[in-house]
């Protein structure tokens, strides 16, 4: 039996001032898939993004929705000095009546995130006080204030050090094997790919690209073609774990 | 004194914010109360604080033995309390507003007038007292000039059904450089002798003439939207994270910001329409709120509200008591809400309730 897709991206073409960002973009997200997007800077990646949340209508194709999204913005800075609690507060926006302030079920929820995040401890900081790590995990216990089903996230580990990288991915993880949360994700590191992703949308240009599983397109010949840089796949030495990094390293 | 006051501000800062909102909102409210009474003292016929409390009691609970003469009960409620009443009204709307565009762009410098609609009352105004004179063709005009102009402002930042913050903010600084084009237009021709005088007083603000009818109307334009904005308050907090980020999280932001801009709209030009161009109010207010309870506008809304109608009283006070003649407001919230401003936010940089890098 085959699920339909939670995320059905069918023929998307963006236009932006009469030159064409995007063209025929096709591809389908299950429930309990996630999806890391790779390209170059500038290929589109958070065009399609947006596409994806709603936050742009594509001018040919079209995006269907079948859950609440979720949206983490690249580097999240709020202009009013909001506290932790506050920001993931506001994830419950869509749960509240026009004329309505949150109420004591939506402090819980917010607490419940913050706690399930690890953030806890910083709920009565202010938000823009925090690392770039701390302000990601934050941004991720808002998505899931709002009781999103599909999580989107523009380069969340963009700005971020090693170890607040695998902080971030290892949450992504998490919630997708314990909650069974789709994730949508773009990176500049295949290994994030292969950390969490269970399938993976290669952008090379404005219309081709490559989608598909994890093992069939994340692999040293794709990656070489995709940023135009010798790329090979270098093993660990233990469990047969392996990365894909530049060669260029003599 | 000095280690009491420097522990007090320190419990203060201790405070949790949502109590510490609280414990500002009584304060002011308290202020508000003794700057009403003080402010009834105030003016070339004395009348004893005693009395000033007394009287106004007496429209409460009626009292036995009245210590004042019918003269005393006549000026403070016929002349000052409608007028101090007014002064209440046109602070705490221009302030509320202020706050609510603060938020809505997330720009430290939107006052009330940028949406157009400051400029497009005076222009009515004006254009009535040119050529009508005075009377409440005057109010007509200028509420009804200030709310096309933001039928104007709309219709020339909305493309495709689309409005953004920028094509928002530009169509009200044009509507604006607009009607300020046409106001020298018509002081151009106007009698230099009679209309000119009355036009240039008009438009730099007085609360002088208010009575109680004057009051009703006032309140009429500035009470009920202050109130839906702040029944919006939630909303301005999500929208005060950016359009994009609101819009993400489901958010009716088109449905926010015009019931926002309608509401400013509204209050802006009944403030004009009553009282002439009082600048400042708006844009100082909200910092100084700001500074107090931070950004969140559950708060924000009413203590600005508080600090503008206290402010604008005191502001008030001076304009009648200063000087022989009577002093245009507009002139002092300039001339005192400057310097005011420019040093509390200086004590207030740390904590303005704006984020800094």
């Amino acid at each position: 039996m085959i699920e339909a897709p939670i995320l059905a991206v069918r023929d998307v073409g963006v236009s932006l001032g009469g030159r064409t960002i995007l063209e025929g973009y096709s591809l389908d997200v299950g429930k309990g898939e996630v999806l890391a997007m790779l390209g170059a800077n500038g290929v589109g990646k958070t065009t399609l993004l947006n596409c994806m949340v709603g936050l742009r209508h594509p001018e040919r194709g079209s995006v269907t929705r079948m859950g609440r999204i979720g949206y983490v913005p690249q580097l999240f800075q709020s202009t009013f000095a909001f506290s932790v609690l506050d920001i993931v507060l506001m994830g419950r926006a869509r749960h509240l009546g026009l004329f309505t302030a949150p109420r004591k079920a939506d402090y819980e929820v917010a607490e419940r995130y913050l706690e399930l995040m690890q953030v806890a401890h910083l709920r009565d900081r202010p938000f823009n006080a925090l690392s770039g790590g701390q302000r990601q995990l934050v941004m991720i216990a808002q998505a899931l204030a709002s009781e999103c089903e599909i999580m989107i996230l523009d380069e969340p580990c963009s700005a971020l050090d090693y170890k607040n990288q695998a902080i971030v991915i290892a949450t992504l993880r998490r919630l997708n094997r314990e909650m069974g949360l789709t994730i949508v994700f773009s990176t500049h590191a295949p290994q994030h790919g292969l950390e969490v992703a269970s399938h993976v949308l290669l952008m090379n240009d404005r219309q081709r690209y490559r989608h598909g599983s994890v093992a069939e397109v994340l692999t040293a010949d794709n990656l070489t073609n995709l940023y135009d840089v010798a790329i090979g796949r270098a093993e660990f030495g233990m469990g047969g774990r392996f990365t894909f990094a530049p060669t260029y390293v003599q | 004194m000095r280690s009491a006051t420097a522990t007090w501000r320190v419990s203060f800062a201790a405070l949790d914010v949502r109590r510490r909102g609280w414990l500002v909102v009584a304060a002011l409210a308290l202020l508000l109360v003794f700057s009403v009474v003080y402010s009834i003292t105030l003016g070339r016929y004395g009348v004893s604080m005693t009395n000033a409390w007394l009287i106004l009691w007496d429209h409460i609970v009626p009292v036995a033995n009245p210590t004042w003469s019918d003269v005393d009960a006549n000026v403070v409620t016929a002349v000052r309390l409608p007028r101090i009443l007014g002064a209440l009204l046109v602070g705490a709307g221009l302030a509320i507003s202020g706050a609510a565009l603060q938020g809505l762009f997330r720009n430290p410098l939107v006052d009330p007038g940028i949406i157009g609609v400051t400029a497009g009352a005076g222009f009515g105004g004006t254009l009535a007292i040119l050529m009508v004179g005075g009377g409440t063709v005057v109010l007509g005009a200028a509420f009804g000039c200030g709310i096309a102009s933001l039928l104007v402002v709309r219709f020339l930042a909305t493309v495709k059904g689309r409005t953004s913050t920028l094509t928002f903010v530009l169509a009200g600084v044009v509507v604006t450089a607009f009607f300020e084009a046409a106001i020298s237009i018509i002081k151009l021709l106007a009698d230099p002798h009679q209309k000119l005088p009355a036009i240039t007083y008009w438009l730099m603000g007085s609360i002088a003439a208010t009575g109680y009818s004057d009051l009703a109307l006032m309140a009429a334009a500035i009470v009920p939207p202050s109130i839906l904005i702040f029944m919006l308050r939630y909303q301005i907090n999500i929208l005060s994270l950016g359009e994009e980020k609101a819009r993400a999280l489901g958010s009716p932001i088109e449905r926010v910001q015009w019931i926002v801009y309608a509401a400013v709209a509204c209050i802006s030009a009944g403030v004009v329409a009553t009282s002439g161009i009082v600048g400042w109010v708006g844009l100082v207010i909200p910092h100084l709120a700001r500074g107090l309870v931070g950004p969140d506008h559950g708060r924000l809304l009413p203590v600005s509200a508080l600090l503008g109608a206290i402010y604008l009283l005191l502001v008030d006070d001076i304009a009648r008591t200063a000087t022989v003649a009577e002093l245009p407001i507009g002139i002092i919230t300039a001339l005192v809400g400057v310097p005011v401003f420019a040093l509390i936010l200086r004590r207030l940089q740390s904590k303005s309730g704006w984020a800094h890098d």
